[in-house]
């Protein structure tokens, strides 16, 4: 099972719109109050980077069903500068645009799975998935 | 589209409740109204109540930190009141820390630690 919806990154707009469809489907899909302020953050840290980063770009949220068990998966794809140093980024403190530094290491901790593909110049593909326990 | 947090003065303390979603922008208009209110009433203290609050990112949470550092410049202090469950765990593991940051449970508390911090 597969269900799909998708905002477009462009403004700042965009980060709420694309947290509040991730909080909806998370709700629909029967998440706590805990898993949802979990998702609702990794995809505001997510679409913030496309903003701040990549200029536009995509949040795709993908409703999941495996062995019964139901997830959301969050899709955060740009074809921006992508990432030169993915070990750096991925180190916690590590921020380029004078943030927090939360970034990436946080919105893994946030979620169950985690998986960053990434070619310099051509742009940046993260799909992050929380599982319903 | 862009709407402002209403502050509240009581005695010589501010009050906001923030009760919607918030945006960038709404972020950075509260921060720059909330340092020109404790400018044109010489206030003390402030309280921000989060319990409407449903999630924080990195982004909030440094406009926040920012807003407490500004007002300590300015000679006041902040407590930051009412975070729910569910921020205070995802804050934590998203690795921010709101350091040195005074907090109470809810705005009663709140109002009251920051009295005993401004009589000390």
């Amino acid at each position: 099972m597969s269900n799909q919806s998708s905002v477009e990154i462009l403004t700042e707009w965009d980060i709420v719109a694309a947290r509040q469809l991730g909080r909806n489907v998370a709700k629909e899909l029967g998440f706590g109050t805990v898993d949802q302020a979990r998702i609702t953050t990794a995809i505001s840290e997510l679409a913030r980077n496309i903003y701040l980063y990549a200029g536009q770009g995509r949040i795709e949220i993908q409703q999941l069903m495996e062995n019964g068990i139901k997830g959301i998966l969050i899709i955060a794809a740009d074809q921006g500068p992508g990432i030169p140093d993915i070990r750096k980024v991925m180190e916690d403190g590590f921020s380029t645009s004078g943030g927090l530094g939360a970034g990436l290491p946080g919105v893994k901790r946030l979620m169950d799975e985690f998986k960053i593909e990434t070619i310099p110049g051509e742009g940046t593909d993260i799909r992050a998935t929380k599982w319903l326990r | 589209m862009n709407f402002r947090i209403p502050i509240l003065k009581l005695r010589d303390t501010l009050i906001v409740s923030i009760q919607w979603e918030l945006d960038d922008q709404t972020a950075i208009q509260f921060q720059e109204d909330l340092l020109n209110k404790l400018h044109e009433t010489s206030a003390r203290g402030v309280v921000i109540d989060l319990t409407s609050v449903d999630f924080i990112d990195s982004f909030i949470a440094k406009v926040l930190g920012d807003v407490i550092s500004m007002s300590s410049l300015m000679g006041a202090r902040v407590v930051i009141t009412g975070i729910q469950p569910a921020v205070a765990i995802t804050l934590i593991e998203l690795g921010i820390r709101l350091e040195d940051v005074m907090t109470a449970l809810d705005l009663e508390n709140g109002l009251d630690k920051l009295q005993l911090e401004l009589e000390a």
